[in-house]
């Protein structure tokens, strides 16, 4: 080839500092949630009386969406296509940040073709939920047609690589590799895959301050984690403590 | 059933079900203010008399201090991504339309201006993300909107993160308190606990010849000296229960019943002046210091007068503050026995007492009754019973099917956790929010009136102060009578056959549901 790749420079650097954004922003966000006390419990009842349960109860909402499920059906069915399908396909890109293959990676690949379509079918869902239910138009910001429009047109770009204008995913794999490494190779020059993972970049870089905090957020919040036992066991804080000196 | 000689227009009315979703109709209730706190109730509680001059720049500073000091107050306001899961479960939404009072916009009123002083994207595009300043329109807003919040919690039961619009309100309140624009009802409420122990600021004297007056009622009654006694020290269990307790109806029928569920038991137990109180508005107000201070009271009067145990009575919000903080507020107890649950229901108690085979009913006295049980929000959803996962919600059933013949559950998704609130809860029990309470009230009534046509069902019962007081003003404007709300031991009290007791044959019930059996 010859030459510096200016593109693969400049994508090289976004993803360094998309990366970095990401984890401090995101680890910087945690640590707020994990400092800030709960001063009171305040579990939704019924609450686990263990700490077991309250695992229990925090996988089914995390695995299962289970509150949105009691909820409402339809947000639970696009909410739920989307994130599975996200996941599937994520798990499905590990390929391009390991050298070689593992074994269930490989075993994944042919669920992850489908699992784009699920996730494209979530979001527009969601999105045609967002303007046409009356109630859910009124409590829409811009930025929340903004992000679901974001992801999906990583989704759609993604598919459209897949299905109708491949690239060269080998150099897009050496390319990722290379970061690893801290070195910069070459990106194959198209304007899809540009598209594509100029979009990721954003999204990791927005994450730590917009409402994809509800990952986090769910660990941390109280009406879900914390265990019933206030007769049984006192729950106190630094700062009210220190209103009983 | 029902007969509905409301007004047309805008009057109650029953929906189609429950869950009927109104039309949005904006700004419907934004002109309901409820009226503002004296200057002294603030200064009482701690607060700024009137609305400080540099109100925006401490209400901001405040915002920030409670992010730092509660962690859900910080993780609610940043996690919601608006999916509209709650957007229909308000009961204050679905009786007025007002989209503001769909849980996600109320809690945007607040995470608007949280936005626009602590997050990136509000700072620099507050456009973006529905960011906003706080201008005196919006703490009005606030002030309107979160006193339409009964803090009911049914919408942190259907969100996927959990996010509790209670938390909310009760953060934006106590934001107001701290600049100085309190609420009457609620701030009054607490001066006078604070000052005489209970919410309706009645003293020792006029306290004691109440209960007076009471024992002689149950004396009439049942010719047994059963006693409701008052500041008795060495009792083994100290009585706290809503002071609506001891003047209300159908509230004081639910006390005569703790009375002889008491003496039925044996157990030697007395009421105390100084903490004649259960309610804790401290809670509706989100204020941690003035919450505390009314649990101090509770533990100083245990403490003085003595007592192994303490035991709650009917009444919602108490029972989440006793059961979910006051080991936190107000413990370690200590001092207290072991052997029973710290602080114990009366329900919890009187449940007991049955599974032990020590209370003896005639349940067929209840049978003028067609009844149905109204979950209070703060007891499905604040705090439990038995000592097992969802013991709040078997614990009152199983007591009322021992003592009535005819009971007949609400829909399913109206009732346990689902539950819909009366409409009167978290400090909005006052005439000025008349309006809103009758409307708030309707997806219950409409759930109510389901069974009343299905199963002729044609009694309520709850085991809360503000439930029954609300029902009993709310279920005339819905064709009911007042007198079809009732407190659960009233239930107990009117089956319950006291052991000495001498009854004569033939008589036969009122059609009012209060044990009235003549005794030879």
């Amino acid at each position: 080839m010859g030459g510096i790749d200016v593109t693969a420079v400049l994508y090289a650097f976004l993803f360094y500092i998309a990366t970095f954004l990401l984890v401090f922003g995101t680890g910087m966000k945690i640590r707020r949630y994990a400092k800030a006390p709960a001063p009171l419990k305040i579990p939704t009842m019924p609450a686990p009386r263990t700490l077991k349960g309250v695992y229990f109860r925090m996988f089914r909402e995390v695995v299962l969406f289970e509150s949105l499920f009691k909820s409402n059906k339809w947000i639970w069915l696009f909410g739920y296509l989307f994130h599975l399908g996200m996941l599937v396909v994520l798990l499905r890109h590990i390929r391009y940040f390991t050298f070689n293959i593992w074994w269930w990676v490989e075993l994944v690949q042919p669920f992850g073709i489908y699992a784009s379509y699920l996730m494209i079918i979530g979001l527009i869902g969601l999105l045609v939920r967002r303007f046409t239910v009356e109630r859910v138009r009124y409590i829409t910001s811009p930025s929340d047609y903004l992000m679901l429009l974001l992801l999906i047109g990583i989704a759609g770009s993604g598919m459209l690589m897949k299905f109708v204008l491949p690239t060269d995913i080998i150099m897009v794999k050496g390319f990722f590799l290379g970061l690893m490494r801290f070195q910069i190779n070459d990106l194959p020059s198209s304007p899809i895959l540009l598209v594509h993972l100029g979009s990721v970049a954003f999204l990791m870089i927005i994450f730590p301050i917009s409402k994809l905090l509800h990952g986090p957020g769910i660990f941390f919040s109280p009406t879900r984690y914390q265990i019933d036992n206030s007769r049984e066991k006192r729950h106190i804080v630094p700062w009210a403590k220190k209103l009983e000196e | 059933m029902a007969k509905l000689d409301m007004d047309a227009e805008g009057g109650p009315k029953f929906m189609a079900d429950p869950f009927e979703i109104p039309d949005i109709k904006c700004g419907a209730m934004e002109d309901l203010e409820s009226y503002m706190a004296h200057p002294k109730h603030n200064t009482d509680l701690g607060f700024p008399g009137e609305l400080i001059d540099n109100w925006q720049e401490v209400a901001i500073a405040k915002i920030g201090e409670l992010a730092e000091k509660n962690r859900a107050f910080q993780v609610y306001l940043d996690s919601c991504v608006k999916c509209g899961a709650c957007t229909d479960k308000c009961h204050y939404f679905l009786g007025t339309g007002d989209p503001k009072n769909m849980p996600v916009a109320r809690q945007d009123l607040l995470r608007s201006v949280y936005r626009r002083y602590y997050t990136f994207a509000g700072k620099n595009f507050p456009w973006l993300v529905g960011a906003r300043d706080l201008t005196r329109e919006v703490l009005d807003e606030w002030y309107n909107y979160y006193h339409q919040c009964s803090q009911c919690r049914r919408c942190s039961v259907f969100c996927p993160y959990g996010i509790d619009t209670a938390e909310i309100s009760m953060a934006a309140r106590e934001i107001m308190n701290t600049v100085g624009l309190g609420q009457k009802y609620c701030n009054e409420i607490i001066a006078k606990a604070k000052d005489v122990g209970n919410n309706l600021g009645m003293n020792p004297k006029a306290l004691r010849a109440t209960l007076e007056d009471l024992e002689e009622d149950l004396e009439e009654e049942t010719g047994l000296s059963i006693r409701i006694p008052l500041d008795e020290k060495g009792a083994d269990i100290l009585l706290i229960t809503p002071s609506a307790d001891f003047f209300a109806e159908p509230h004081i029928d639910g006390l005569l019943g703790y009375a002889k569920v008491f003496h039925e038991a044996g157990v030697t137990w007395t009421v105390s002046s100084y903490a004649s109180e259960a309610a804790n508005f401290g809670m509706f107000i989100g204020s941690y210091e003035n919450m505390r201070t009314l649990s101090l009271r509770i533990r100083q009067a245990a403490e003085d007068l003595g007592v192994k145990r303490i035991v709650f009575g009917e009444c919602g919000h108490a029972w989440r503050v006793a059961y979910s903080f006051l080991n936190t507020l107000a413990g370690p107890f200590d001092f207290l026995d072991q052997n029973y649950p710290i602080p114990q229901h009366i329900m919890e108690f009187t449940h007991d007492m049955i599974l032990k085979g020590e209370l003896n009913f005639d349940k067929s006295r209840n049978d003028h009754i067609r009844l149905t049980y109204h979950d209070s929000c703060n007891v499905a959803r604040g705090a439990g019973m038995g000592g097992y996962e969802g013991g709040q919600f078997d614990l009152p059933r199983e007591v009322l099917k021992a003592c009535c013949n005819y009971y007949f559950d609400m829909d399913r998704d109206t009732t346990h956790e689902s539950t819909f609130c009366c409409g009167g809860g978290g400090g909005l029990l006052t005439d000025d929010l008349m309006d809103l309470r009758v409307k708030g009230a309707s997806p219950r009534m409409t759930a109510f009136n389901e069974v009343a046509e299905e199963h002729g069902v044609t009694h309520l019962a709850a085991i809360c102060a503000i439930c029954k007081t609300q029902f009993s003003k709310v279920m005339p404007k819905y064709g009911y009578e007042m007198d079809s709300i009732l407190s659960v031991h009233q239930l107990v009290a009117s089956a319950l056959i006291m052991t000495g007791q001498v009854i004569e044959e033939d008589t036969a019930p009122e059609g009012d549901g209060v044990a009235t059996e003549v005794i030879s």
